[in-house]
């Protein structure tokens, strides 16, 4: 009988992951290493060569790691999938990842809560990334309309010499609630630190987002790219910080915010701070209504403005 | 076709259009020649309606209807179309989508035929975006490949050459041709008088005004030789107001 619902559990979670745009032959395939975590119990947790995948719950505390072997070049992605279906819950999740010297990986993550009425989601996550290795994170949400929902994500993220961390997070489905984004990058020498959040505000929703990048190493990049779109009474709070403390350091910040609603309220801190002469970091943010040009552009080509205003809006969330 | 008659534009006091009274007929390349500043591009505003402009005394009638209270979404849907000058970049839309939806559902063939009519190689393009990594001369011709996947009965293109290389400036004209030969209307506004030789008529603006109208290699003479000379940029001699 319990095996039977773990089983209905896990299948209701897959369902609601492939209507969320995951790929549920990734999860059910065993070629891939994945994990599915619904509420706070471990559905599955899948291993491959060359990747350590591990969870288990203790006190409603997920504790989960992720170990790419030495050198290790993961040929598929790693899917991961943490979602609640009720409408009420709390998920805490530690992650702990740790691409070894040299190993390669991609990871797709989506966080599914199509009925959130009253639900908090945290993340504390530590990521290690050594010498010359690469870890790409895209993150996908996927909320129901109620707005009843907490997001909680945060990281501390730390880059070996010429390492890539590329991390894409995106909450454009459904209403956002509360989203306390807070990402912090330790950058070594000749890394490469890719930030992109792409976030859409509907309703009464509050976005906070917080990146930071510390260009420590001597020739360290980073990009910290955010695009929200705000529309209703959303409001959205955006601060971009970049550290240039190392010789050849170049770090830019790159803030867009759509305002597209008369109530509707958007703040971006871009905050460039440079401790060695050599080094180089800039920013530039945008806020405010759309573009009249992007507009009429469009609307010359047929389109109403409502119409138009759609495009541009999933143009830049994409 | 389109008969702008008498239309005014005053901004701030300030007179921009004047007075200015033309035609474009069915199938024709109708090209407006004039100087920097002379209001060629307000003309282009005025037709299709955007920028907040409204003329402040005339009409602009097209197939036999006032269109100057339409809004801009309107007059595309009669036919009428314009590309910028400079055209806006839009983040995230992709060329192949951004030809889409210039047509009436069209497909990917007729997607890379109107790239391949400006010289663009749809492999190299269809998946990038309508933004700032293209230079602007990739981005006046994907301008003018959407005109031509719109199919419409009246395209006003402001400056089709500026950015355009020497190489490319021969396809982009021919592009234009083929427009007219299409059925399309074309009000080519350009202040390179060897782009309005390809015009079917050629009307020159001073001011505002058109001050001179007629067959393309007689008036781009007479601009040559009368307006890159001219000392009254924007004052129209007595001479010439009264041509």
């Amino acid at each position: 009988m319990i095996h039977y619902l773990v089983e209905k559990e896990y299948q209701e979670l897959v369902d609601a992951y492939e209507k969320a745009g995951g790929d549920k032959s990734a999860l059910l395939s065993g070629d891939a290493a994945s994990l599915v975590v619904h509420e706070d119990r471990v559905l599955s947790a899948t291993e491959i060569e060359g990747v350590k995948l591990a969870a288990r719950t203790q006190e409603g505390l997920i504790s989960a790691g992720l170990l790419i072997e030495e050198g290790y070049k993961v040929s598929r992605p790693i899917h991961l999938c943490f979602g609640i279906l009720p409408e009420v819950g709390l998920q805490r999740i530690k992650l702990r990842v740790d691409v070894k010297r040299g190993a390669e990986v991609k990871v797709i993550a989506h966080c599914i809560f199509p009925n959130a009425v009253q639900i908090i989601h945290k993340m504390d996550a530590v990521i290690n990334i050594e010498d010359n290795a690469s870890f790409s994170y895209k993150e996908t949400h996927y909320h129901g309309d109620s707005g009843g929902i907490e997001v909680v994500p945060k990281a501390k993220v730390t880059l070996g010499e010429k390492a890539l961390y590329e991390n894409t997070f995106s909450l454009v489905e459904g209403c956002v609630g509360k989203l306390d984004f807070d990402y912090e990058v330790f950058s070594g020498a000749g890394s490469v630190a890719e930030l992109i959040a792409k976030v859409y505000g509907k309703e009464d929703d509050f976005i906070r987002i917080i990146e930071k990048v510390h260009l420590n190493g001597n020739g360290a990049r980073s990009l910290i790219k955010t695009r929200i779109v705000l529309r209703d009474r959303a409001r959205a709070e955006v601060i971009g910080e970049t550290y240039g403390n190392a010789p050849y350091a170049r770090g830019h910040v790159d803030c867009t915010e759509l305002v597209n609603g008369e109530e509707a309220i958007a703040k971006a801190i871009p905050i460039v701070l440079v401790r060695n002469d050599k080094a180089k970091v800039t920013h530039e943010a945008a806020i405010g209504s759309i573009d009249r040009r992007q507009l009429e552009t469009l609307m010359a080509r047929g389109l109403e403005e409502n119409e138009a205003v759609d495009v541009i809006v999933k143009g830049i969330l994409r | 076709m389109l008969a702008v008659e008498d239309l005014q534009l005053v901004l701030n006091g300030k007179p921009i259009i004047n007075d200015l009274s033309m035609y474009v007929d069915t199938g024709e390349i109708h090209g407006i020649l004039g100087e920097n500043g002379t209001g060629k591009t307000t003309i282009a505003y005025l037709i299709m309606g955007v920028n907040n402009y409204k003329p402040t005394g005339g009409r602009v009638v097209f197939e036999g209807e006032d269109i100057a209270d339409l809004s801009v979404s309107h007059r595309a849907k009669k036919g009428i179309t314009l590309a910028w000058q400079e055209p806006a970049r839009i983040e995230g839309l992709r060329v192949r989508d951004y030809l889409k939806l210039s047509g009436n559902n069209i497909g990917i063939e007729q997607v890379e035929q109107y790239l391949w009519m400006v010289g663009m190689e749809p492999a190299q393009y269809l998946d990038r975006d309508v933004d700032n990594t293209l230079s602007g001369g990739e981005r006046k011709r994907i301008e003018l490949a959407s005109v031509l996947a719109m199919r419409p009965k009246l395209a006003i293109l402001d400056e089709p050459d500026s950015g355009i290389d020497i190489v490319a400036l021969p396809l982009i004209l021919n592009s234009i041709v083929e427009m007219s030969k299409r059925g399309s209307s074309v009000l080519l506004i350009t202040h390179n008088e060897k782009v309005a030789e390809i015009a079917h008529r050629v009307s020159l603006l001073c001011a505002g005004k058109v001050i001179r109208s007629g067959a393309p290699a007689e008036t781009c003479q007479w601009f040559k030789d009368h307006c890159r000379t001219c000392p009254h940029i924007n004052e129209p001699v007595e001479e010439d107001k009264r041509l």
